[in-house]
């Protein structure tokens, strides 16, 4: 018998390895612990996990069961403290995408001023090299204070924390074009834009969608811990208001959701890395 | 006034215009004049690449230019195509002073420098459009399959240069170069990095286009035989630093050479003695010693007397 494809084995695993994390974590929460004769009145105040043995956290069915629930229904809206899942998590990707969106405009150009200028490069490297390890989200009291609105300073957040991947590296890859493709474009008497467009960025593009998708990373790993913060909406809020309602189960489904979109968000931009990457 | 002139026209005047080979022409179509190159070295001071280097052209000429490594071939070829500025002297092209690239000097680079994220045809109609700007799509198509079908890659141009073999991407250089019709050729040792086989038979359709179209060409070499296959007057430049043109020496071989037949040439022997033994010794000497009489605005220009060799391989072919 030949063997099965790489692809084919490695999928067997995968799928082992999901069955025996689901079969370990049906059994750890399936009621063994033992139970004590008491009140009734003290148990009905303890809750099922002292009265049954049955643990706090949720089983692996109660979690699909949620799931199941949540798909059925995404978009309704009951309310400040009530609404969907994919109404939250459209209000999250609504403020990536505008942060992320205005980053991109900003780090681009400012990547291309810097990769192309020396002097630009070193007058501005001090400010990037203080400013990029500083955390997003200490940003998030100022933004309050200037911008005085939590839902634009979140866009805020995700704005400054999706800038340095790019502009770094939209700035290297631009530098790094090779001598001899920029003296093919001077020898043809090609001005600075249209070598800017027909050189420079065709050879750097590679190097700047890296960045794009390093930022996008970073920006969907942010929004959460900003939306916790400012609250209202959006799915780093859901999670959080979850968790105050002890409701697990929905925590649960919120990471597994954000894990969903966050890796559809990074296959996009290497899709899009694939499409402008050039064999040499 | 003779850019006015439609591009055709030009090429059909040159054979006519071709001199004699010998005879020293007034047109100097390209005159290096007194040209230096020099590098700050460590301790505030100055390494002298070349110094005083002075170079006439005439129209419709190939000259190769031949010495080792550090003597500055390339930075010739950088001031020639407006690449780099000499540190001292001028550059006159065709009664005005090299500034800066320009289209009517296209460059064949060393590594062919092809646009990897282009096709073959993208890549010559980037060179056709940037030459003709106003030109339309078609036009533009039109012009660069020509120049691709010229190197012979016709069928080829819808593929990237990462499909393509050494030798063809070298091709696509040379299409990209002839396609905007320049003036004049410039090649950094354009062949080095090819096998014997492919570097030869480009050497055969490098020597056919130029011969068909009188193309005035500057190439820098380190292949004694490909200079004695292409060059009219091939320029001994001595080792660097502080490098000067040593001696100019004339091609004595008939213009209808072939590459396999070049041994049996009367002439041949002579002349590729005279380049090797300058290359192995003379190179050296020469720079540290000038003979009496030296002139570096008029450097020696060789004749060759045949050889006994000579005469034998005369007598047999």
């Amino acid at each position: 018998m030949p063997p099965a494809s790489l692809n084919l084995r490695a999928l067997i695993v995968s799928l082992g390895l999901l069955a025996a994390f689901l079969l370990a974590w049906q059994i750890g929460t399936s009621g063994l612990a033992k139970t004590e004769a008491m009140d009734p009145e003290y148990a009905a105040l303890m809750g099922t996990s002292a009265t049954t043995g049955k643990s706090a956290m949720p089983g692996p069915l109660d979690v699909a069961a949620t799931i199941w629930g949540h798909l059925k229904n995404p978009f309704y809206d009951r309310g400040p403290n009530d609404k969907g899942l994919g109404i939250q998590l459209a209000y999250s990707i609504g403020r990536v995408a505008l942060g992320y969106g205005l980053a991109v405009l900003v780090a681009i150009p400012i990547g291309f001023l810097i990769g192309m200028s020396p002097l630009m490069s070193r007058a501005l490297d001090p400010y990037i090299q203080i400013l990029k390890p500083v955390s997003p989200l200490a940003w998030m009291p100022l933004a309050l204070f200037t911008i005085k609105d939590s839902g634009l300073s979140a866009i805020f957040v995700i704005f400054i924390c999706s800038l340095w991947p790019m502009l770094i590296n939209t700035a290297f890859g631009v530098s790094g074009t090779r001598k001899e493709w920029i003296n093919v474009s001077r020898t043809l008497e090609v001005g600075p834009l249209r070598r800017a467009f027909t050189v420079i960025l065709p050879a750097a593009a590679p190097t700047i969608l890296t960045g794009m998708r390093i930022s996008i990373g970073i920006a969907w790993l942010v929004i959460v811990a900003a939306e916790m913060l400012v609250g209202g909406t959006g799915i780093g809020y859901f999670v959080w208001n979850e968790w105050n309602n002890l409701s697990i189960t929905n925590v649960i489904t919120s990471i597994l959701l954000i894990g969903l979109v966050g890796m559809i968000l990074d296959q996009l931009l290497a899709r899009a890395q694939r499409l402008v990457t050039f064999p040499e | 006034m003779n850019a006015l002139i439609p591009f055709p026209a030009r090429r059909a005047m040159r054979p006519a215009e071709l001199p004699e080979p010998g005879r020293m022409s007034s047109d100097k179509f390209i005159s290096i004049e007194g040209i230096a190159r020099r590098y700050p070295a460590p301790g505030g001071k100055q390494t002298t690449v070349f110094e005083n280097l002075w170079l006439p052209m005439r129209r419709g000429e190939f000259v190769c230019m031949i010495g080792h490594s550090g003597c500055g071939k390339t930075t010739v070829l950088n001031i020639l195509a407006g690449l780099e500025a000499p540190s001292e002297g001028v550059v006159i092209a065709d009664g005005k002073a090299i500034e800066g690239p320009s289209l009517d000097r296209a460059v064949i680079f060393q590594g062919h420098a092809l646009l990897p994220w282009r096709t073959v045809l993208g890549n010559v109609a980037y060179a056709v459009s940037s030459r003709w700007r106003k030109a339309s799509r078609a036009e533009i198509e039109e012009r660069a399959r020509r120049a691709i079908a010229l190197v012979g890659l016709a069928g080829s141009e819808h593929k990237r240069p990462a499909e393509l073999s050494g030798g063809m991407k070298q091709r696509v250089g040379i299409a990209r170069a002839l396609s905007i019709e320049p003036k004049m050729l410039l090649m950094d040792e354009p062949f080095s990095a090819l096998d014997a086989l492919t570097r030869g038979t480009l050497q055969d359709e490098v020597r056919r286009i130029c011969v068909e179209t009188g193309q005035t060409v500057f190439m820098i070499t380190h292949d004694v035989d490909e200079s004695i296959y292409l060059a009219d007057r091939i320029v001994l430049m001595t080792n660097g630093p502080g490098a000067k043109v040593a001696e100019i020496v004339e091609n004595p071989l008939p213009k209808d050479r072939t590459r396999t037949g070049l041994h049996r040439q009367p002439g041949y022997y002579a002349l590729r003695n005279h380049l090797i033994d300058f290359l192995v010794s003379r190179s050296k000497t020469l720079r540290d010693e000038s003979p009496p009489g030296y002139d570096q605005r008029h450097p020696p220009v060789v004749r060759l007397t045949l050889t006994e060799a000579d005469a034998a391989a005369a007598a047999l072919g």
